[in-house]
Parts: structure tokens; C-alpha cells; sequence
């Protein structure tokens, strides 16, 4: 593009959105530049805030004639640079799109745009004995848009699922402008599931500008059981146990020493302090059931010798064991100026070797290394401690950060279970999968997208990459208004 | 060919001008299409790795679902999307293909939210694998998902990995006859919104209206109180049904014993906001006799549409495009249809795309 088109482009952006809505400039367009995956940066051509679906069509079919990447972007919560500008693309600011257009309870399902946060929509179907089942930890501030590419998951989706599970009918934007329903309002549908299809690509596919979710009752209890071990291997064997019995927990979750330590500091849950493992395992769902489960599950974990156990004695309490579990991210965070989130999925039975392994590897590279993980699904989240601003950590770190995906590889795993590939991860895609495979993802995406614009260099591994640039949290997180998991 | 031959595959579709796959063969509106050649993929046939503690089970395309559930009951597991014609001889690839469910999807979900890894010969003759076997996974475009309901056109499955669940440990059925369908829809919606979380709930057109049945399931020392409380919901006669009678009620569902054999059964997406516009079209083309249920908490219908009714297929189609309604057809007279997606169709400029990626030849045929 010639300097000439490129003022043209903007100049068309600004008469169409007015100039309030089309940031240019360094100041204005900083807090765009990165996402919760702070050690990247690049800026972009402009930022645009739309008002409506009508809008982001415009936008990108702009984009497509000029031949301008560009991408949607909701609160910048993404850890794993998902929501990164393409450099001289475009941001498609979607939080004004944040209406719940609809709440059905007879259907039990809820039309949302794309900016709409995710706990709105549990708050709006609270009414009528509903909520919206996946629940990343940054469910506060992240919206269902960004959800839906990403395909985020959270503490409940052993049971219920992730985001696609949970998304029954959508309209799109495809990257060359083009309106397309996907789906619509019934759990069952015919022919290839598009719906499907398009949760989880990232924004390769074009953009969601309407969407049709699923809602669940909500359980009239639960049962919530903390167990302390004195090792991580016994609270993992705890776990198997609870599996083996029949029981479907809605959700298992394990903490370690250092995590257990930094949450107890920063938000006072009640943990035990000197356990080296912390097992949480909630039921949820109607009373009586509930009740002849948990004496099931009781049974099942006093069998694995626990040196203490706890059981939330009203809702409060249940909150503040979540409370720490949820925040146990941002706490271990500032134990350390930078962190690093990993994300690897390894079958539930080889949780115990794999944390021993990454205990190891994190030692070999003198890199401190927490863990808090949904045990349930075998999802690890080892956090790995450094600090940009010493020469040459980052790059240990990542290096670290490698070695740990090739393990939940080698361990027949995967290198992401609910946080997407973005940036971060694009060049392990290739090690997981082969090269028919990727040829086939690669072969889809150009034939949605020929020209590669929309979220262009993010999930394939030969795509380019910005430099590594910067360090320190993002800043919804140093307000406290996000944390990373 | 043998089991756990891919290449076979693949080079048999590479060799084919029209290809469509067959597994079981229970499904033959998805296969019996004119000028194709059929794929015989049965002989991909064997349950290749089950862990029970992973909650995985994954087959060979054409392996018998009849056989991946005995395996899985044996460790107190099943698959809660409940397969249909799993007795028939339906296959593992021919359900995923149909991406059709039974009644036991209330409790947990369909198909789709279960299937977590596939392999597929594509149009161009590639072995192609998507997702992973591990129950939690965001790696790469989801190709599992693509394959639900693909109906053989966008790839020939040749082996599928599934999240499985425990078993209930008992089962029992509550039901109640002669309903006319609003009082039907209307006790479906109190019992669906009560907190006894359900296995299935249907709503069976018989020869006295409408029957609702509702089946529960779980820790059997709580099976009664759960079962008085739900009945407690509806404030009418009540029978129940238990042990056996309950399995072999549920089995016969999910096989269409229910259809007349030489019927076309169909499956449509519904809503219970939607059941009032196919009782409508079914009224119009003189329809409302034929048999239905209208399952899973009133979010799909199977209908048994009349051999000596057939046809009239082309004007159900055109009626339900019209009302806004899809339908598949599992089976149906070859020539009665131009495929077996009868009715309103979305996606269209999303799924040419993504045939152009997978079938540049147009080997599988348009869907």
C-alpha cells in the first residue's frame, strides 16, 4: 500500500465511524498494542470502536479492499497473544457490542453480542434459575466473543464442556465481508457443524457479531471438599481414586506449595499452609443426589489419606475456596515481576509424572516453576517465574516454556487446552500435529480467507512474529481487574 | 483392505470419480446416493485404545457401537450421547457421519460435544487427523467437530476418539399417557426447569395424543426420593417403569422400533418453541397421524414419515423450508430426495469454502 492508499483507508475509516471512533497515534492506540500475554507488543495501523454489526461489516470489507489484516479484539485478556495487533493491521474494538439482545428461559438459551462480558450473561439468566456454565477465571472482564475464539474453558469442563460446547447458532462476518448464519437455537442441528467450526479458530474465520448461548440450570447445591496432602503425587492419586469410583465431579482442582502459599497471602482462603498438595473436588446438582454422592466422595478421598480435610459449611465458604483458587494466578504473579502461563493438556493418569518432570526441568534451568491445574482434565497451568529486565531470562523462560509443551506432547497431550494457540504457541502446532494435518488446517483457512487478513500470523507456526519486547503486567492486571489462567 | 489400513482407504477415493462411505449400512439415506460408488469402511472394525481412567475410548471408523458399548459397560461407562441403531449395526464413523443422537443426550450432551479426535481420508485422498486424545483440548481448528454431521461429504472417517462418562448406577421411568401436546410441552418445560436433572425426556406422538416419559438416573439409594419428587411436578397418574422394563423401553427408542421398518425415519433440530411450527407443516401435508417423538427436552424430532407417503417428501421439504425447519433424513427412498438434508438449509457460504478446501474434485459429492 502506497502512503497515499494507506491515508486514503484511514480516511475512509474516519467518514465512516466519525473521528472519536478510529484511534490512531501512539498514546491512544497503547493500551491496544499487547494482550495478557504482556512479552509481546506491535502496534497497529489504527484502532476502530464500532457500535454495531452493520459496522463491523463495514470495517472489513474496507479491510478486504485495501488488503488491510485486521482483527477483533474484546477486553485484551488473551494469554496466549491472540488478541496481539497485526502490525499495520487493524483492531476491531468490539466491547460497544455488548448488548444481551435476548434471555429465553423456555429455550433456556441467550442471544448476546460479542462485547458482552461473560458473568453478564450467568447475571442476566440469574433470574430465571440459569446461568452460563464456562467460566474462565477472568469471566469479570472477558467477553463472549473473545470466548468463542478461543474457545476458553475454565473449572467446570469435565462435566459441561468448554465455550463450543455451549454455543448453538452464530452470525458471522467472513473476512471478505460476507454475512453468514451458522446454527441457530436448538442443541441438535444437520449437516457439518460450522458452529463447531468456527469456536476455536482464533479469528482466522472472520468474526461473530451475534450469538446464540446455551444456558444451564442452576445446581441446587453443592458439596465442596478440600483435602491436603503431603505431596503433590498423593493429591494426584486422589483424583484417579475419585475417577475410578464412578463419581463426575464438576470440578477437580490441584494447587501446590508456592501457589497454596501466594493465594493464602493475597486473599486469606483458609489454606493450609505447609501442604506440598491441595485437592479441591466439588458436586454439584440437585439435593438428594448430591447428598448420597458425597458420601461417596468422602469415602474415596479418607481412603487416600489426606492429613486434612474440609468441608465448605455454607456458601461463603465455598466462595472463599474458590476465591483463592481463582486468584491463586495473580498471586503467584507477584512473587515475580514476569510470569509466564502454560496451558499443556496431559492424560489425567500421567499428571504425576508430568509435574515431577517439570519440577526437574525447572531446576535445571534455575527458573522457579508454580502449579495450579484442573486436575479433572488433565489441564496444567505451570506458572513460570522470571524477570524480563535480567538479561536473558525471558528467553530461558521460554525456552522452559518449550521444553514443558514437548512433555504434555511427548505424554500423548496436547499444547493447549483453553487458552488457543495465538501467538505463543505456533511453532509447537507443528509437533503436534503432522504435516497432512496442518495442510489441511492451512488449506481452510485460505479458502475462508485467501488473503490472510483477518488475525493474519497467528496459530500456524511459519507465520511471522513481532519481537519480544517488553515486560511487567498488563494493565487491567495491575489494577487487579484480571489475572492469568 | 484391512483393519487399521488407512492407506487403502485413501487410495480408494484417490481412484473414484463420485465416493460415498458405508459403514454399517443402517443409514441409507446418508449412502445410497445415485452414481457413487459405496465405500465399504466395516472392515476398519476394532476398538484401538480404551482408558477407562482417561475417559477415552477410540475405534476404528467402522467398528459396531454395539461393540465400543459393551466394552465401556464392562468398566461402568457408556456414551452419553446415547448412539442411535447401535442394535441395527450402526457403526462409529456412521454415527459421527449422521451426527444424530437418542434420547440420552438430555443429560450431558450430543455427539459433538463428546467426539474428540478424528482421523479422515479427505477429498484428495490425504490422511488427515484433527483434535486429540485427551478430554480437555484447544489446539488448531476443531476437525472433530467439522466431521459431526458431515454425512461422508467432507471426508471418509476412519477412526474416532470419544469422551465416555460413568454409567448412572439405576435408571427408572416415569411416564404419563394421552397429554394433548401444549399440556405435553407445558409439563416438559416444568419438569425440564425443575432441579431433579434428567437422563431423558420425551414426548411420543401415540394412538391417545401425546405420552411423556422421563427417565432418571444415578446413585440408586436416591433413585425413589428423585423419581416422588419429579412425580410430584406433574400432578396426574403416573406409571413407572424400572430395571429391565426401563432398559429395553429406551433400547427400542433409539432403534426406531417405534417406526415402521419400511418408513423414512427423520431427524430435525427443534426447540420447544419450534414444535408448534412442525405440527403445523405436518397438519398441512395432511401429516398428523404419523409417527413422532419429540425428544431431548424438545430439542430434536424423529418422524416416521409412511412408505405409501413417499411421494410426498419433496413437499415436506418445501414445507419446512418454508417454516424455517431442517430436517436429515436417515433413511428415505433413494430417488425421493436431491440429498438427504431436506428443508432450511444455513451455512452455505461458510461450507462451500470448506468443500472447496477438502473436496476440490467434488469427489464426495454437494451436501
Amino acid at each position: 500500500m502506497t502512503s497515499a492508499d494507506a491515508t486514503n483507508f484511514l480516511d475512509t475509516l474516519t467518514r465512516r465511524l466519525g473521528p472519536d471512533r478510529v484511534l490512531t497515534g501512539a498514546a491512544p492506540m497503547a493500551a491496544y498494542e499487547s494482550d495478557a500475554l504482556t512479552a509481546f507488543r506491535a502496534r497497529p495501523r489504527a484502532v476502530v470502536l464500532v457500535d454495531s454489526a452493520e459496522e463491523v461489516v463495514d470495517v472489513v470489507r474496507l479491510c478486504a479492499g485495501a488488503n488491510v489484516p485486521f482483527l477483533a479484539r474484546g477486553s485484551g485478556t488473551s494469554l496466549s497473544g491472540g488478541s496481539l495487533p497485526v502490525h499495520d493491521g487493524v483492531v476491531i474494538a468490539m466491547n460497544r457490542l455488548n448488548r444481551i439482545l435476548e434471555v429465553d428461559p423456555v429455550r433456556r438459551t441467550a442471544v448476546v453480542e460479542p462485547g458482552v462480558v461473560n458473568l453478564a450473561v450467568s447475571d442476566a439468566a440469574a433470574p430465571y434459575g440459569l446461568y452460563y456454565s464456562p467460566d474462565p477465571s477472568s469471566q469479570s472482564v472477558c467477553t463472549i466473543g473473545g470466548n468463542l475464539a478461543f474457545n476458553s474453558g475454565g473449572a467446570h469442563c469435565l462435566k459441561y464442556g468448554m465455550t463450543s460446547n455451549h454455543v448453538l447458532g452464530l452470525e458471522v462476518v467472513l473476512p471478505d465481508g460476507e454475512v453468514v448464519q451458522l446454527g441457530g437455537d436448538s442443541l441438535e442441528g444437520v449437516g457439518p457443524d460450522l458452529v463447531g467450526l468456527f469456536v476455536g479458530s482464533e479469528g482466522l474465520f472472520g468474526i461473530a457479531t451475534k450469538i446464540v448461548l446455551r444456558l444451564l440450570p442452576k445446581p441446587e447445591t453443592y458439596f465442596t471438599l478440600l483435602a491436603a496432602y503431603d505431596s503433590l503425587a498423593a493429591a494426584g492419586e486422589a483424583v484417579a481414586a475419585v475417577v475410578a469410583s464412578g463419581l463426575l465431579p464438576g470440578a477437580m482442582e490441584i494447587m501446590d506449595n508456592l501457589a497454596i502459599e501466594a493465594a493464602e497471602a493475597a486473599v486469606g482462603a483458609g489454606y493450609p499452609l505447609d501442604a506440598e498438595g491441595l485437592l479441591i473436588v466439588e458436586l454439584e446438582g440437585e439435593k438428594g443426589q448430591v447428598a448420597a454422592e458425597s458420601e461417596l466422595l468422602l469415602d474415596v478421598v479418607r481412603r487416600s489419606k489426606p492429613y486434612l480435610e474440609h468441608v465448605a459449611s455454607d456458601p461463603d465458604d465455598r466462595m472463599r475456596i474458590w476465591k483463592g483458587r481463582k486468584s491463586a494466578f495473580s498471586a503467584v504473579g507477584r512473587l515475580s515481576p514476569d510470569y509466564i502461563v502454560q496451558d499443556g493438556v496431559v492424560p489425567r493418569s500421567r499428571l504425576g509424572e508430568a509435574l515431577t518432570k517439570i519440577q526437574r526441568l525447572g531446576e535445571e534451568h534455575g527458573i522457579r516453576v508454580a502449579n495450579v491445574f484442573h486436575a479433572g482434565d488433565g489441564n496444567l497451568h505451570p506458572l513460570i517465574l522470571f524477570d524480563g529486565r535480567v538479561e536473558g531470562e525471558l528467553e530461558r523462560a521460554e525456552e522452559l516454556a518449550g521444553e514443558i509443551l514437548r512433555l504434555c506432547i511427548d505424554l500423548g497431550g496436547s499444547i493447549t487446552g483453553e487458552h488457543g494457540v495465538g501467538m505463543e504457541k505456533r511453532q509447537y502446532l507443528g509437533e503436534m500435529f503432522g504435516d497432512a494435518d496442518l495442510d489441511a488446517m492451512r488449506r481452510i483457512r485460505l479458502a475462508i480467507d485467501p488473503g490472510e487478513l483477518a488475525n493474519r500470523g497467528k496459530m500456524f507456526p511459519d507465520a511471522e512474529a513481532p519481537a519480544l519486547l517488553s515486560h511487567g503486567p498488563h494493565p487491567l492486571e495491575a489494577a487487579g481487574v484480571i489475572s492469568r489462567e | 483392505m484391512s483393519g487399521g489400513d488407512f492407506g487403502a482407504v485413501a487410495e480408494a477415493v484417490r481412484g473414484a470419480e463420485r465416493v460415498v462411505p458405508r459403514g454399517g449400512g443402517t443409514k441409507p439415506a446418508l449412502w445410497a446416493v445415485e452414481g457413487a460408488e459405496v465405500l465399504d469402511v466395516s472392515v476398519l472394525r476394532g476398538v484401538t485404545e480404551y482408558l477407562p481412567s482417561e475417559y477415552t475410548v477410540t475405534a476404528l471408523a467402522g467398528t459396531r457401537l454395539a461393540d465400543v458399548e459393551s466394552r465401556l459397560a464392562a468398566e461402568g461407562q457408556y456414551l452419553p450421547f446415547d448412539p442411535l441403531l447401535v442394535e441395527a449395526g450402526g457403526t462409529v464413523g456412521g454415527a459421527v457421519a449422521a451426527g444424530a443422537n437418542g434420547p440420552g443426550r438430555l443429560r450431558y450432551g450430543g455427539l459433538r460435544d463428546f467426539l474428540l479426535a478424528v482421523t479422515f481420508i479427505d477429498g484428495q485422498g490425504e490422511i488427515v487427523r484433527g483434535g486429540a486424545r485427551v478430554v480437555k483440548n484447544a489446539a488448531g481448528f476443531d476437525l472433530p467437530k467439522l466431521m459431526v454431521g458431515s454425512l461422508g461429504r467432507l471426508g471418509v472417517l476412519t477412526e474416532c476418539t470419544f469422551k465416555v462418562f460413568p454409567r448412572p448406577e439405576s435408571c427408572a421411568t416415569l411416564r404419563v399417557v394421552g397429554m394433548a401436546l401444549d399440556e405435553a410441552l407445558e409439563a416438559a418445560g416444568r419438569v425440564g426447569a425443575g432441579a431433579v436433572e434428567l437422563e431423558c425426556l420425551d414426548l411420543v406422538h401415540g394412538l391417545a395424543g401425546w405420552d411423556l416419559e422421563i427417565r432418571i438416573g444415578g446413585r440408586g439409594t436416591a433413585l425413589d426420593a428423585r423419581l416422588k419428587r419429579t412425580a410430584d411436578l406433574l400432578d396426574t397418574d403416573v406409571a413407572t417403569l424400572s430395571g429391565d422394563a426401563d432398559a429395553t423401553h429406551w433400547r427400542a427408542r433409539r432403534e426406531f422400533g417405534w417406526a415402521s421398518p419400511d418408513a423414512s425415519v427423520l431427524k430435525l433440530p427443534l426447540t420447544p418453541a419450534t414444535a408448534g411450527a412442525l405440527e403445523d407443516v405436518l397438519a398441512g401435508l395432511d401429516a398428523g397421524s404419523i409417527g413422532r417423538v419429540y425428544g431431548a427436552g424438545v430439542q430434536q424430532a424423529f418422524l416416521a414419515w409412511p412408505s405409501e407417503r413417499a411421494a410426498d417428501l419433496p413437499a415436506l421439504d418445501r414445507a419446512l423450508a418454508g417454516a424455517r425447519l431442517t430436517a436429515l433424513a436417515l433413511r428415505a427412498p433413494a430417488a425421493a430426495a436431491a440429498g438427504p438434508i431436506l428443508g432450511y438449509r444455513t451455512g452455505g457460504a461458510l461450507l462451500r469454502r470448506v468443500r472447496r478446501a477438502l473436496d476440490p474434485d467434488g469427489r464426495f459429492g454437494r451436501l
